[in-house]
């Protein structure tokens, strides 16, 4: 168990590596570098540099130098804690995100323990009752939910918020909070805004658990164990409860693998709509605006949420189930 | 589960089948029954006898005919089909026909009876300045009728780019010449501080006065056949890869499955849209079409190449390809007379089942203004119009697209469900 | 000691399914009494296991009783409602998941079924699994419970049988497995024990050894045994009464060295001939039962054996349904060979 878990840590610094590779590769991806586009940007709203500030930056960044040069600079800087400044913003990119990251965080997590909290109750019932009223019900509401894409119901909650009740249902924060210290009031303020959004996200999420949970249990309830508990006199939802769930839920804890990062950057397009204050929307202005600095650093962000999501179901998983465990 | 079972038809015919199948396919003699006897003609032993000796499609096909909601998921595709195929038919102006004067439009229903005669007509519409925004505001007005007939002329184009003709589904009836007239001139007519618009707009108008009802058939064009392209592509490489990865195991199964694992623990979403901002804007509409789908591609091709793996893998020690290779079959025989045969059926399914994901990746790429980029149309670049609260609330139709892409997604997703489950005809 | 410890009288379990109804067990009628080992044989698709199932009412849905009697005489504790005076209880009247069929499930009447690897949870250990056998069952503490759990694993010969609590099922040796499945059902001392094709799974040197388990077992717990196979060996060696079942119903019944030495059913009789024996001469064909057994859905009216009889009566036994009927001092035959008694 603790080797299984070592293992996987050790792995960390490589995936990292290789993954802050590729989020560089993406930084360089456009043409020009970031100081062309700087350049630019001061030209048209009037101002220009002289062509030794322009080297000077340049240097400053490494931009003159090689490639491999440049990334060593970035990745140790990275390393060292400092992401970088912002050239759109004109502000250092830790300073930037911080915040948004932390909403982003709440937002990503709660939509998380919702969908699960609603999901495996959903797909227990929708297995063992199967092709009843309820079942079928269910099943309808589970392919709604994966083919309407989340960004969608974003735009039609928001219609429906608009036509129905004439407000708008945009943002994290009231006008008054949005800029305003952290405080007792503000968090009042979030709560009240928080929950359209992680409806919202909840809603996909919940129908693809639940579909996995419903077909997992499925395969379950048939097996021979079940039948086995029934012969020992248990009562019907204690034996379904201990035995069938306990198995089907192995595997629908190996999606936190891929479902945790899907929240997370998987929000990113919701935000947008709803214009949270989360990363998402400032990525996507940040590789609009060609700020690849701050674009990369977001990158990585994304890929070290990825990471610890399929770090924490790996852990769960080996700690849930045995054969899992005695194999490594 | 090869040995025959005691019937336990808990879960339908398709056990029953199963355990038919089963017997025939392995039969354990307990009692040492003679099984060639078995076919001798014994009550329903037609029946059983026909589904014994049908080949795998077969077997396939009957299974997934019983799947009510995916027959009609299928025959929805079918039609989606069509439009993308031939979306100057359906279409009922040029869909990148701008007309300032007629934007936001509302939907004009068509109405198929007038007083109790078959008689399909949609209403008018009439616009009016708002003295405060100086915006022409259009209404639908019941005192204007405008006739509409099926198969009616229109503007020309090539039917499947090869017929020409100028027949589309619906149109403006012809009879009336003078709006035939104003159509390609424009087609409202100022009377007073009132317009009237003698156009037919059966999903209204956006920002730009554009048709919206063309403009989504040719965005069903664009946007299934990115899907599609996207997926033949992780699909060829799924296979090579997943083939050659099961199939010989050793270092390059490893080499693969590790380029797979890490691929799979990157973050899709983030990397697409970077990858997307990265493209040149000065890209012409077709590269940046293609730019798409392999971008799009480039991740999604590990799901696939797993799957495939993973049924080589199981395949490889089947009796029955044990039993191929021992009655001398060449590598070639076995690998395309006895594997692909069996695992086709399973990589329709999980290729129908990726097409849907796909086109949501195209939808929203292009929604955030990262994938297709106007003029191309494709659904993303029609939602697009309805990103913010303010379009939305004047023009709701314009979310009328992104029904469109529910409907297609849960029509693939329910077809490749059923294509899933009557893929195995082994299993239940 | 005459009277029997279970009754089955006419029992009907039906699969109501979309494309019809299939009669899995079509009026099965037997009795097992206190220390009998009762042999339940036929070939796959008979009905002897949807049987047992049916008696142990865990017959899954779409199955359902749709007629027939099941007395059984209760005998660790009165005090059982809808207790008849005779001191039977009907279990085909209670409710499958109330609390009396509970009661008696895995107390009373105990099951060790026919893949012990897949009747274990694989993420809960043994000694879970016992214990909570036990405690359904029995007031006693955990600790207690464990203790007796260790004692019946010593007692079906695991060794070391503390380590193998701690175990899961998957880390046992099939014999293993199928002996901690036999510790589980003897766990609270059931007086009808039901063994479904319980040797099956586990290879052929395991398989003597668990039946000789068995048979001691039985001795020393005054058990009855309910014993479903298929193979013909095991019921000679283990069986007092054989019960021979076919699509559903009882061809023939009757003490073992009857049913062996003088079988009345042609279906019997093709049964033993099909088995080899040393005797028979080297290179020759084992004598086969020809055809196969019929669609579920199509099942021929009459007898259900009468398209691979050879002694088959054109008239009678395609028209009618033979009824089970006693033939001689013990044996019963449903057979028109025999006599002319017809089910309606």
């Amino acid at each position: 168990m603790i080797q299984h878990i070592i293992k996987r840590l050790l792995l960390l610094p490589v995936l990292l590596l290789i993954f802050s590779i590729f989020a560089f590769i993406i930084i360089q991806a456009p043409p020009g570098d970031f100081v062309t586009s700087y350049i630019a940007e001061l030209a048209s709203s009037g101002s220009s540099m002289d062509q030794v500030q322009i080297d000077a930056l340049r240097a400053q960044y490494g931009l003159d130098q090689p490639i491999y040069t440049q990334y060593g600079k970035w990745m140790s800087r990275i390393l060292r804690g400092d992401l970088g400044v912002s050239l759109d913003w004109q502000k250092p990119i830790k300073e930037l995100i911080t915040e948004r990251l932390v909403l982003t965080l709440i937002i990503g997590l709660m939509t998380f323990f919702l969908s699960w909290v609603l999901a495996v109750p959903i797909g227990i019932v929708s297995a063992v009752k199967k092709y009843s009223l309820l079942d079928y019900g269910l099943t309808v509401f589970n392919y709604i939910g994966i083919a309407t894409p989340s960004f969608l119901v974003a735009l039609i909650a928001m219609w429906l918020a608009f036509s129905w009740f004439g407000v708008s249902v945009t943002g994290l924060f009231s006008a008054e909070f949005v800029d305003a210290p952290w405080s007792m009031a503000r968090v009042g303020d979030l709560l009240k805004h928080l929950w359209l959004p992680v409806l919202i996200l909840t809603l996909s999420g919940t129908a693809r658990l639940a579909r996995i949970m419903r077909a997992n249990l499925l395969d379950e309830l048939n097996k021979p164990y079940v039948e086995m508990a029934r012969a020992k006199g248990m009562s019907e939802w204690k034996l379904i409860m201990k035995y069938p769930v306990r198995v089907a839920i192995n595997p629908l804890v190996s999606t936190i693998g891929w479902f945790l990062p899907l929240i997370f950057s998987g929000s990113l397009v919701v935000a947008t709509v709803l214009n949270l204050p989360t990363i998402g929307p400032m990525f996507l202005r940040s590789l609009t605006n060609q700020d690849m600095f701050l674009a990369g650093a977001i990158v990585l962000i994304y890929c070290m949420l990825a990471i610890i999501g399929t770090l924490i179901s790996d852990i769960l998983l080996a700690w849930l189930d045995p054969r899992i465990r005695m194999e490594s | 589960m090869a040995e025959p079972q005691e019937p336990q038809p808990s879960f339908g015919q398709k056990v029953l089948e199963n355990m038919q199948t089963a017997s025939a396919v392995s039969y354990k003699p307990m009692v040492r029954v003679d099984e060639d006897a078995a076919l001798a003609p014994v009550g329903a032993a037609q029946d059983a006898e026909a589904f014994y000796v049908a080949p795998n499609w077969k077997l396939v096909w009957w299974r997934f005919r019983k799947h009510r909601l995916a027959m009609i998921s299928g025959l929805v595709m079918i039609f989606i089909t069509i439009i993308a195929l031939a979306p100057d038919f359906f279409a009922t102006q040029n869909p990148h026909t701008t007309n300032a004067l007629e934007s936001f439009i509302p939907v004009q229903r068509i109405h198929f009876f007038d007083e109790r005669r078959l008689s399909p007509f949609v209403f008018g519409a009439t616009g009016q300045r708002n003295p405060k925004s100086l915006r022409v505001e259009w209404v639908i007005d019941e005192s204007v009728k405008i006739p509409v007939r099926f198969f009616a002329p229109g503007y020309p184009y090539k039917l499947l780019g090869v017929i020409p003709t100028n027949i589309h589904l619906v149109g403006v009836a012809p009879t009336e010449e003078q709006a035939a007239a104003k159509e390609a001139a424009g087609s409202s007519t100022a009377a007073g501080p009132q317009r009237i618009s003698q156009g037919l707009h059966l999903m209204g108008t956006d920002r730009l006065g554009r048709d919206q009802w063309s403009r989504l058939m040719f965005g069903t064009r664009v946007s299934l056949s990115i899907g599609l392209v996207a997926v033949a592509v992780s699909t060829i490489l799924g296979i090579f890869l997943g083939g050659i990865s099961g199939y010989f195991g050793g270092t390059i199964d490893m080499i693969v499955q590790r380029t797979i694992e890490i691929l799979q623990s990157l973050p899709a979403i983030p990397i697409w849209l970077a990858l997307s901002a990265a493209l040149p804007r000065t890209w012409s509409v077709e590269q940046t079409y293609f730019a798409i789908t392999i971008i799009l591609a480039l991740l999604a091709w590990t799901t696939l190449a797993r799957e495939i793996r993973g049924r080589f893998l199981t395949l490889r020690d089947e009796d029955f390809i044990i039993a191929a290779k021992l009655s001398g079959c060449s590598q070639q025989r076995v690998i395309f007379r006895h594997m692909a045969p069996t695992m086709s059926s399973h990589i329709i399914a999980a290729v129908t089942l990726a097409i849907p994901v796909m086109i949501i990746n195209e939808t929203f790429l292009s929604f955030l203004g990262l994938g297709l980029r106007p003029p191309a149309i494709s659904w993303g670049v029609l939602l697009q119009e309805a990103q913010n609260l303010q379009s939305i609330a004047l023009a709701p139709w314009l979310l009328l697209p992104g029904l469109v892409v529910i409907i297609t997604v849960l029509a693939l997703n329910i077809l490749g469900d059923g294509l899933r489950d009557a893929a195995d005809p082994y299993t239940s | 000691m005459n009277q029997p410890l279970l009754s089955v009288r006419n029992l009907k379990t039906y699969f109501h399914l979309d494309e019809g109804v299939v009669k899995a067990v079509d009026g099965v009628t037997f009795d097992v009494f206190p220390g009998q080992v009762v042999g339940i044989v036929g070939e796959s698709g008979c009905g002897k296991s949807v049987t047992i199932k049916s008696v142990l009412r865990i017959v899954p849905p779409p199955g359902r009783l749709d007629g027939g009697e099941m007395l059984y005489r209760p005998q660790k504790q009165a005090g059982y409602e809808g207790l008849r005076p005779d001191g039977a209880i009907d279990l085909a009247t209670l409710d499958e998941r109330g609390k009396q069929m509970r009661a008696l499930r895995g107390s009373e009447i105990a099951l060790i079924p026919q893949e012990p690897m897949a009747s274990f949870s694989p993420v809960h250990t043994i000694g879970n699994q016992l214990i909570e056998a036990i405690r359904l069952h029995q007031p006693i503490s955990k600790q207690d419970a464990w203790q007796l759990a260790v004692e019946r694993m010593h007692e079906v010969g695991v060794p070391s049988p503390e380590q193998r609590m701690n175990a899961y099922s998957w880390e046992l040796s099939g014999g293993l497995r199928q002996r901690a499945m036999i510790a589980m059902a003897l766990s609270c001392s059931p007086s009808l024990l039901i063994a479904d094709e319980p040797t099956t799974a586990i290879d052929v040197t395991t398989q003597a050894q668990v039946l000789t388990l068995l048979k001691g077992l039985q001795a020393s717990h005054q058990m009855a045994i309910i014993f479903i196979t298929h193979d013909l060996g095991v019921i000679a060696q283990m069986a007092d009464w054989v019960v021979v079942m076919y699509l559903g119903r009882v061809m023939e019944q009757g003490p073992a060295d009857d049913i062996f030495h003088n079988p009345q059913h042609p279906y019997t009789r093709a049964l033993l001939e099909s088995i080899p024996t040393v005797h028979s001469a080297s290179r020759t064909f084992l004598p086969t039962i020809a055809g196969s057994i019929p669609h579920p859905f199509n099942r021929p009216p009459g007898c259900p054996y009468y398209p691979r009889c050879v002694e088959f009566m054109a008239g009678a036994c395609d028209q009618r349904t033979p009824a089970l009927q006693p033939i001689g001092q013990r044996q019963f035959v449903s057979c028109f060979l025999h006599h002319d008694v017809a089910d309606e």
